[in-house]
């Protein structure tokens, strides 16, 4: 069992997330930083513990400092130079954010999703017009007779 | 030491359900050992919210990230190609998308047909009661009169077009090229107690309803019902030997790390093509010092992954995104060889409706078409279903410097060593792949696509696991007969895809269970002189 985060590296995880998805006026959906969905970021690290981990001390060391602590651009900037290099852990760490922040009631509703696990109402999917399938009925036979 | 069993199986997974069930009827006692547990469907992702996140956790294909205790790890640096599995009663079939293409009758005579490669020693036409039994046990859906294929009935309608595959049909008929709907291992109605398919979304994380044939509920409760004994958390460390190098049994672990011996008369490997050689590696002895069956040095050797190119367009017009199985249609234009197109042996394309809305993120942020920041909302719109596309599954040729070996470190949690893979990709399967993509490419753009992305070869794609046991009439060319049978060892068989000759243009599964079937039937006729 990993250690949980400390408020520091909290305070950064949550500054990266809401740099990654601010809040949307236009479409109603609050930011990776809402504090529901951090809760559920924090919940859920699990056995990405060790990358997130990773990230907020590359995160500090490219800040010279405590990248919580940086003025907005400053953070954006050093964000961003991250980012740009890259690596396996900052991938994990973003998927566990946007894991979070896509099953969120308040953006699923904003995409028009229901908010409700697939199983058990499932889904509908439509038919579709099997009449395109005529030409390829009336191809001759594609596959090669083999020798016994 | 123990009773000794009639037969014992490694393994519960798509062959080891097969064989199990078609021996049965021999009443014979019948062992099983699966390393895993049995699944609980209504513990499968689709049944909660987190169900994305879980696929990218504990229902990782990949063992390596998935971890469970039930898993083995793979040291697999030394390939471009990941291996994707599952440990557990219905195998990789718990995991898999169901997608139930046959081989061909060219796929069988590629030496004869195309020089390359090994004819088997088996045909398409030997192979066929065995597929229709197969299609019946596990219940297929698709379409009759496929003119990529000889004549065969589906038990169920397709599954439906949808929004993407509609799009994608009409991109291939601009071309003018094949596709049909999938056969696929999802029952679209009601099946021998299955429910059918709700679209619950891509089947890749087990199915909570049951629709999709994962053999944990198709094979293996008829195979219990006729006394066949499936026990669960044994991980199996060596087939053991006697002095007459015949197989007298296994070692294995239970659960709680208590070692056992449990001998049988005839033991059966179904353990997948990386699990079963090395199996066989860690069963050395005095007879076998290269590993039980092995006297040829080609256990391991040989294998053959699909490679896969995915290829994916964005589109102004909605997709189905999030709902129902992943798959749709195939198209098998470029099956066949074709000798003009730069390489030999071909591909099929399998078509895929579009991406759940974490996985939308995910890979828009992968692909750079996703910012952060401010712009990052209304550029996720544009992504979120509004993606279809395909993969390619190409044909992988055997080279025997393709290999499954016992890594000198690593040891799962049981202290057994674990498999190593070494694996390069051939300029053949490079040029198939290069194909895929520029004609998966026209076919998005056909269909409509103002944004198409590839990624080749898929890296996490190694979900097919061929040839590292491989059969065949020479003992020096070949791990086991025409029959499944070691050429070394009189009381040992090998079921699962290790046995391929070549890996064909499709996905595995039906072919690894018709094969487990006609393995076993070939043992039911042999058993006054199966030994000889």
């Amino acid at each position: 069992m990993s250690a949980p985060l400390s408020p520091l590296q909290q305070r950064a995880l949550r500054r990266l997330a809401g740099m990654m998805i601010p809040p949307s006026l236009k479409y109603d959906v609050p930011g990776a930083d809402d504090e529901t969905i951090m809760a559920d970021i924090l919940a859920s690290v699990g056995q990405d513990h060790e990358h997130v981990v990773a990230v907020l001390a590359d995160l500090d060391k490219r800040a010279g400092g405590v990248f919580a602590d940086l003025e907005p651009a400053e953070a954006r900037v050093v964000a961003e130079r991250m980012r740009t290099a890259s690596g396996q852990a900052l991938r994990f760490v973003t998927q566990l954010i946007l894991a979070c922040y896509y099953r969120d009631d308040r953006v699923m509703r904003s995409l028009n999703m229901e908010t409700r696990p697939p199983f058990p109402k499932g889904f509908t999917v439509e038919q579709g017009d099997w009449s395109l399938l005529d030409p390829v009925r009336s191809r001759p036979k594609l596959y090669r007779d083999a020798p016994p | 030491m123990s009773d000794p069993v009639d037969v014992l199986i490694i393994g519960a997974g798509a062959s080891g359900g097969a064989v199990a069930w078609s021996l049965a009827e021999t009443k014979m006692r019948i062992v099983c050992l699966e390393q895993g547990d049995w699944m609980k469907p209504s513990e499968y992702p689709s049944a909660g919210r987190d169900w994305e996140a879980r696929q990218m956790g504990d229902f990782n294909p990949s063992p390596n990230r998935r971890g469970r205790i039930t898993d083995y790890p793979i040291s697999e640096d030394d390939s471009p190609i990941k291996i994707a599995n599952f440990n557990g009663v219905g195998g990789g079939t718990v995991l898999y998308a169901g997608h139930f293409p046959r081989f061909h009758p060219s796929d069988f005579r590629v030496r004869s047909l195309d020089g390359v490669a090994d004819d088997w020693p088996i045909t398409y036409q030997d192979l066929e009661p065995y597929y229709a039994e197969n299609d019946r046990m596990m219940g297929v859906s698709g379409l009759a009169g496929d003119p990529a294929y000889p004549p065969k009935q589906p038990m169920m309608p397709p599954l439906p077009l949808g929004k993407g595959g509609a799009k994608l049909a009409t991109g291939l008929n601009k071309l003018g090229w094949h596709w049909w709907p999938s056969d696929s291992a999802i029952a679209t109605v009601d099946y021998e107690g299955r429910a059918k398919c709700i679209n619950l979304g891509h089947c890749t994380a087990g199915c909570a309803q049951g629709a999709k044939a994962s053999t944990d509920i198709t094979y293996w409760p008829a195979a219990i019902r006729a006394g066949v004994e499936l026990r669960t958390r044994c991980r199996v460390r060596e087939i053991t030997t006697g002095p007459d190098g015949m197989a007298t049994g296994v070692v294995y672990y239970d659960e709680n790390g208590v070692e056992h011996f449990q001998a049988a008369h005839v033991v059966i490997v179904a353990c997948n093509g990386i699990g079963t050689p090395r199996v066989l590696l860690n069963s050395v002895s005095g007879r076998h010092p290269r590993g039980i069956g092995n006297s040829s040095g080609l256990v391991g050797k040989n294998l053959m992954f699909h490679p896969y190119a995915q290829i994916y367009g964005y589109f102004d017009s909605p997709t189905d995104g999030y709902r129902g199985p992943g798959d749709c249609i195939w198209s098998q234009e470029f099956y066949e060889t074709d000798l003009g197109r730069g390489f030999v042996r071909g591909y099929t394309f399998e078509f895929t409706r579009g991406q759940g809305a974490i996985m939308a993120a995910v890979t828009g942020m992968a692909t750079g078409r996703l910012p952060w920041g401010e712009d990052h909302h209304d550029a996720y719109r544009r992504l979120h279903s509004h993606r279809s596309g395909m993969v390619a599954i190409c044909e992988d040729l055997p080279e025997e410097h393709n290999t499954v070996t016992l890594d000198p470190q690593l040891r799962d949690s049981s202290g057994i060593p674990a498999p190593r893979i070494t694996y390069t990709l051939s300029e053949n399967s490079r040029r198939m792949l290069e194909h895929s993509v520029a004609r998966g490419t026209e076919v998005l753009r056909a269909a409509g696509a103002y944004d198409v992305g590839f990624e080749s070869p898929l890296g996490h794609g190694g979900w097919h696991l061929m040839g590292t046991a491989r059969m065949g009439f020479d003992p020096e060319r070949s791990v086991v007969n025409e029959w499944g049978r070691s050429h070394d060892v009189k009381n040992l068989f090998v079921v699962d895809g290790s046995v391929f000759v070549t890996s064909a243009g499709v996905n595995p599964t039906c072919t690894i269970q018709a094969l487990a079937l006609y393995v076993a039937d070939n043992i039911k006729k042999r058993l006054a002189n199966l030994f000889d």
